[in-house]
This record gives structure tokens, sequence and C-alpha cells, in this order.
């Protein structure tokens, strides 16, 4: 049986690239006020937060700027700002 | 149940029993030990599943029978099924074909070795349930293979065969044959023994491309032009490829069986032969025995009767007319608004080759008009004269009424 | 360390960076299906919005295999998966479809009704973002009542299939409702839907961005202001057994819930609904929850 040239795609991550260019918004976290209630990394549809430290840090090369961490964080801990 | 027939010095025990086409297919996929089977009724398939749900039932066959509410679900399922390693079946004709045939086009582009059977049926409107070859030969365009069967035992040898061609060239196969003529028409036929399928279709091995949860990758992502193309010229060399594996798995079968047909066509006749008419499905039979009436009165007649539609055998036509003063085409289908699809494509294949044989096109038979021994011999008395004439080229419809001659020289 | 952690599996099998909108609600709920479902899973994905999400051969981003298929086929296909897997003797391999709205109650409703009247062993999620929003936001058999779509223009005219209730008229064993507000109620009823072999029906809302016409950051509070004013209703229905869950547990009174219009002022495809019709959708609102009183407890 010869190789198939068959249309597979395989998993990566930035599968159409650094999806932080995408941002005109910027969620940045205030570890002063920030409780570690990971509300942020559960609600993130991109699962871009990374909560392994125990503290949550946002990954900006694929953050898309949605603004929903920022949103649903309970002590406003998370601001969105203007990127550069 | 089959019955054991006489000893043959070259294979020991033959079963020669007698069956329907459909019947003959439902053994043939019994024996190959499908994993899946997923159908919807259509006359004239129906047998076919009848059949292979009784040997379900009876326990004679392990498989999952899927049975859909609707052709597109049938191919849909087959080729689920086949996505994650399993071997498959299913059969359709005529409206049941064009409704599915959009998951039959994800099939092919999806290089999954999914083996159909064909009950070619005329297509509606008006409604019709005998038979023509439009039907199948929608498909010639999507990458399927198409093969066709002239009898009851060429269905059961062909749909054995196709699972090898499929699973070695990673395309799937469809195998046609004609409504009632041979679907419903019981004739003796030679079945193998489990052992000796066994021993010809080897436990399927699960291609690289199938889907498995120790290595997830997916199937059919967007793809930008950049790529598209790629898969459809890969899919193009595996048709090339399957001229020879048609051929190689014919004469591997022929060993076990002792039945050779000769691969991508079956020639009879061709060897000295001045014309020779291409003609696919039962309807050779007859255009054989005219062939032979013919030959006793001195005319040198052939027919090259095509089993194989994709790959189209370009060579084996090339072979043919070489050697010969004119050739005939018989079409029973009709490609509207161009010409009969097997006469265009030996035009295309003798031209491809800068030959210049005249060739003339019958198209004849559609919607099931009665084809006879008699039209054929008309056709090849025909064919002599326009030979004698020096005509070129001219395409005749056999059979028309009366009323719709329009000048044409009705044969 | 957070509890939340403690509950939901860490392992993400959507991979960021793929091609999901900012706040895409449908993307939530998935990353939270497959968390439940775990590597052992095969998904069927017709044509939707996930189909675009994946990213371009040769690049996915979905670590489980994935069979893409035509957009009217996924039941079906599914259906031979689900078979062909324990026909090949593969065990506890997770079949699931996660098709768009018009992919489950219009072009892909026979191929549903179909694979759930044979009761095939196969997760079936319809994640409804209430439009055919991957062409560009048309209506559906699932547009609500009132919403503008490229094709309702001045509002649609009729009013959502009621999927769930359809697979109850099935009989499958499992069907509930999801919403990616309650993450949590996605994962349990997921995880008890593992247990039980048969047809399994998922119903997700997906609040979307660009189609609903609301700022993406606003996602979880508009699929939380769904439930709240019983547009959307969390429930299950186990084996026969119908129960609310969540939120709207607490909502049978009509007091407990909000009125309609918090919902929709959020949204901009609701921008120019009139006066009237707001209170037949609050209508419509009010009768289905006076139906769901008489299916509480309900067996069979």
């Amino acid at each position: 049986m010869d190789r198939v040239y068959a249309p597979i795609s395989r998993p990566t991550i930035g599968s159409v690239g650094k999806t932080g260019i995408w941002r005109s918004l910027k969620p940045v976290i205030n570890y002063d006020k920030c409780t570690g209630c990971f509300l942020c990394w559960m609600y993130c549809p991109e699962g871009t937060i990374d909560a392994t430290d125990g503290r949550v840090s946002i990954d900006y090369d694929y953050c898309k700027g949605c603004g929903i961490c920022a949103n649903v964080c309970p002590v406003k801990a998370i601001e969105m700002v203007r990127e550069e | 149940m089959p019955c054991k027939g006489y000893r043959n010095g070259e294979r020991g025990i033959m079963t020669r029993i007698v069956l329907t086409g459909n019947h003959a297919a439902a053994y043939a996929v019994k024996l190959s030990r499908p994993d899946v089977i997923s159908a919807y009724p259509i006359t004239p398939q129906t047998s076919v599943i009848e059949k292979l749900s009784e040997f379900v039932e009876n326990g004679e066959l392990n498989v999952r029978f899927i049975r859909v509410e609707s052709e597109h679900s049938a191919m849909a399922a087959v080729l689920g099924a086949a996505s994650v390693g399993a071997r498959v079946y299913t059969a359709t004709s005529s409206q049941g074909l064009l409704y599915m045939y959009e998951v039959c086009w994800w099939a092919a582009g999806a290089r999954l070795p999914i083996v159909m059977g064909v009950v070619t049926r005329a297509i509606a409107p008006p409604w019709s349930i005998w038979t023509d070859h439009n039907d199948i030969l929608t498909l010639r365009d999507s990458g399927w293979i198409i093969l066709f069967a002239s009898d009851v035992q060429e269905v059961f040898d062909l749909t054995i065969q196709a699972y090898k061609i499929a699973e070695t060239v990673n395309l799937p196969v469809a195998v046609g044959w004609d409504a009632f003529v041979v679907s419903h028409t019981i004739e003796p036929l030679d079945i193998l023994s489990q052992e000796e399928v066994d021993k010809f279709l080897p436990k399927k091995k699960v291609s690289e491309h199938m889907l498995k949860v120790e290595d997830p990758f997916s199937l059919g992502n967007l793809t930008y032009p950049e790529d598209y193309m790629e898969f459809r010229y890969d899919m193009w060399k595996a048709q090339k490829k399957a001229l020879d594996v048609i051929s190689s798995v014919d004469e591997e079968y022929g060993e076990l069986s002792g039945r050779r047909y000769g691969g991508t066509v079956e020639k009879n006749m061709c060897d000295d032969a001045d014309m020779v008419l291409f003609i696919m499905g039962a309807a050779s039979g007859d255009a054989i025995e005219a062939a032979a009436l013919l030959r006793r009165k001195g005319l040198k007649v052939g027919v090259c009767r095509i089993r194989s539609m994709r790959p189209f055998p370009s060579d084996e036509v090339i072979k043919i007319a070489e050697n010969v003063k004119i050739i005939g085409t018989f079409d029973r289908d009709i490609s509207l608004g161009c010409g009969g699809i097997i006469g265009v494509e030996v035009r295309a294949a003798i031209k491809e080759r800068g030959l210049d044989v005249p060739v003339i096109e019958y198209i004849g038979g559609i919607g099931g008009r009665d084809l006879r021994v008699q039209d054929f011999v008309e056709i090849f008395n025909d064919m002599d004269k326009l030979s004698r004439k020096g005509v070129r080229f001219e395409r005749r419809w056999i059979g028309l009424k009366e009323e719709f001659e329009e000048g044409e020289i009705n044969v | 360390m957070s509890r939340i952690l403690k509950i939901i599996p860490y392992e993400e099998y959507i991979l960021r960076g793929n091609a999901a909108c900012p706040g895409c609600g449908a993307e939530l709920t998935l990353r939270y299906v497959l968390k439940a479902l775990g590597p052992k899973t095969i998904m069927v994905i017709p044509a939707c919005c996930t189909s675009v999400i994946a990213g371009p051969y040769p690049r996915t981003a979905f670590n489980v295999p994935v069979l893409h298929i035509a957009f009217a086929a996924s039941a079906a296909a599914a259906s031979g998966i689900a078979e062909a897997v324990e026909q090949l003797g593969k065990k506890n391999v997770n079949v699931v479809v996660w098709a768009g709205d018009g992919g489950t109650v219009d072009i892909g409703l026979q191929a549903l009704s179909g694979a759930a009247e044979r009761n095939h062993n196969l997760f079936y999620i319809c994640y409804d973002n209430e439009a055919y929003m991957n062409t560009g936001i048309q209506k559906s058999g699932s547009t609500p009542y009132g919403a503008w779509t490229t094709t309702t223009p001045t509002g649609n005219k009729g009013f959502k299939k009621d999927l769930p209730t359809i697979m109850k008229a099935h009989g499958v064993p499992y069907i509930a409702t999801l919403n990616p507000a309650f993450p949590n109620d996605i994962l349990a009823k997921i995880n008890k839907a593992k247990k039980i072999r048969g047809f399994k029906y998922f119903h997700a809302l997906s609040p979307c961005p660009p189609g609903w016409r609301f700022d993406s950051s606003m996602t979880i509070e508009v699929a939380r202001m769904a439930v709240l004013t019983g547009m959307w209703i969390l429930y299950e229905w186990d084996r026969g057994i119908f129960r609310l869950t969540g939120p709207s547990r607490g909502l049978l009174n009509k007091e407990k819930r909000k009125h309609v219009i918090e919902y929709l002022k959020l949204q901009g495809r609701f921008r120019h609904i009139s006066k009237e019709d707001i209170e037949i959708l609050q209508e419509y609102i009010d009768n289905k929850w006076e139906e769901i009183k008489s299916l509480i407890g309900r067996s069979k």
C-alpha cells in the first residue's frame, strides 16, 4: 500500500498564526488586587490564561483581547488597555 | 444454501449455485468480511440488502448493519466507519445515488476504500426502474473507481476484487450491474469458499490517514489555494495506478478461481478484427452473440467490453484502434448536450495518441429499452457500410420511435 | 489554590491561536465539552463555524481526532463511527458530533432524527448561535422571534424550533441544555451522560458577538442573562426524568425571572424590536415555563 496524500491536519498551537496581533485592547492583570479565584482562566474562550503556578498569567502571543476576563473578574483586577 | 459441486482438478471442490445478480453481490460481501454495512432501500437494489440482513439475522455475518433513513446518510455512515478503519459496504441505484452524490465526492476526496454496489437504473423524471448507465456514470469525475459487471458471476467476482483494489489505491470503488437484466435474473455461478476469500483479501490494513485516538489529527480541514490542488493530483495518480492494480487483481483472482476477465477490458474476437464495438454492461452479451453470427458470415468483427470506466482504459482503446478500420461505441447512456459518454471518451483517447480511426457512436437501451442480438447485427452492418463509404464520424440513436427519426439514418 | 482547579480538568483540547472570533461562546462551550470527554474522543464536525475555527491545512486547533463532513451528514457519519469503533473492538471511545444550529435543526435534521431513532451510542451537541453565522448571519430554524439577521432585516417572524423536545419525542435516553456561563453544569451533564449508553443530545446556547451584535467582553453576561430571564432554560431529561439545573431551578416563579428586556437590551440584533414584540417574547417565555411546571418530576 503506497502512502496516501490525504488532507490531514495536525494539532498545532496557533493554527492561524499569532492571534495576539488581532487585539486592539490588551488585558493587564493587577496582581495586588488578584485573589487567585481563577474565574478568568475558567471563562477565557481561547484558553490563553495559564494557571499552573498558582497564579494566572496571560499568553499575549495568542490572547485576542475579547475582554471577557476583565468582565468576569469579581475584584476588577484586570484592566483592558489600548495596545500601543 | 450452496451445494457442493463437481471436483475440479485445479481447485478441488467448487461450489456452484444459482443466484440473482443482487444475491451474488450479497454473498460476495458476506465473504469479504465487512465490519459495517449501511444502506437505504431502492428498487432494484433492495434484494441485496435484504439478503445481507438475512445473513446478519441468522448469524452468518458478523457486521454492524445501519438501516439509515436516506442514501445521503448511507454514504455518510460508511464513510464515517471507513474513516476509523472499518471495511464497509453500501448499495444503491439511480435517485439514491444522486441523493448521496455530495457525500460520494467526500468519500473519494477523503481517500476511503469504500465499496458500493450500483444497480444501474434510469433517472427520473419520468420514473423508471429499468436499466441504463447514466446513474453510475455521474460518478466519473469524482475520483471513484467505476467497474462494471456483465453477468451474475462477474457481479460476485468484481465485488470481492473491489475490496482489494480499493484498499490498495485508497479510492472508493463502485461496482455496477444492470437493473433486472442482471440484478433479478437467476444465473448459475461459482462462489468461492470463505478460506479462499480470506487468502485473497487478508485482514484490512489500517491506512495512516484513518482516524485514531492514539494520534489525534483531523481529516478535511479548510485548505487554501496554495495547497488544495495536490490532493486532487494524488487522486489522479492513484487512478492511474489503479489501471495496473485492476489488471493484477484480475490476474491474482484468476489464479484463485480459474476466471480471468482481462483486466480493464475484456476482448472478444478482437485480435484480427477489422471492426470493434466498445460496450459496457449486460448488453455486451448480445453484442458478442451478434459478432459470432457475423464472423460465421465472414465479417471480421470483435467486441471490446469495458469493465473499468474509471480509470478509463485509454491504452487498451489505443491498442485496438491501431489495428482496426473502424470503431463503434455503444452507450446505454447519454451526456445531454455532448454525446454518448463511452463514445466521447473513446474518441478522446484515440486523439490523445494522434490516431485517426473513424468512430461511430451508437446510443440506445436508455430507460431500459430492450436490446436484442439483431440490434447489434444491424450496428455491425452499419459500421461496415460507413467504413466502406469513408465516413469518419456519425452518431446514431438506436430504436427511436418512428416519429423521432429527424432525418437521421436509423438502423 | 483555587477550588476551581480541583473541579475542572486542566488539560486543553482546543489549542489557542485558532480562528474563533474573540469572545466566541461556542469555543468556550467546546472547551468544556472536550475537558469532560477527554482524549479518547472522536469528533465529527459538519460545515459550521467550528470547521473554520479549526484553522487551515496542515494545522488544526483540536487535539482529538476530527472527521470534517458535509453539512447534512454529521449524525449519519457519527453513526458509522460509533458502530465501527465497537465492531473493531476499540473500547470506551467517545463519539461526538459538534454541530451548529443550521446543521442540526435545518439541513441536518433528517440525519439527526435517524440517528436518534436508531439510538446509536454517541453524543450529539448542537451549539446554537441562532443563525447561520459562518456564512454571515442568515436566519436559521433556530433564530428567535424578533431577531435581526441578514435575511430577516426587520426581525425574524418565526419562533425557534424546540430541538430538545423533538429529541424527547424520539425517546433518547439523555437530553440536556447547556450554557457557557455555567461551565460546571456542562461538566456535570457530560460526565453523567458518559455513563449512559445510547443517543445523548445536548443543546448549547452559544452567544455570538458579531452575530448578536454585542461587545466581545459581554459573552458571559449575555449567556447568564439568557438564563436569568428564563429565555434559556437549563434542564436535563435523564432517562425519562425531567430536572431543572443550575439557576433555572429557582425560576419557576415568574417574579424570580427578570423581564426579557434585560436580555434583549444587551444585544444589537434586538435593537429595533417593537414593544409589542417584546411582550410577545415575554409571553412566549412565560408559556414555556408553564409547560415546565407540568414536567417537573415527571417520569418517562
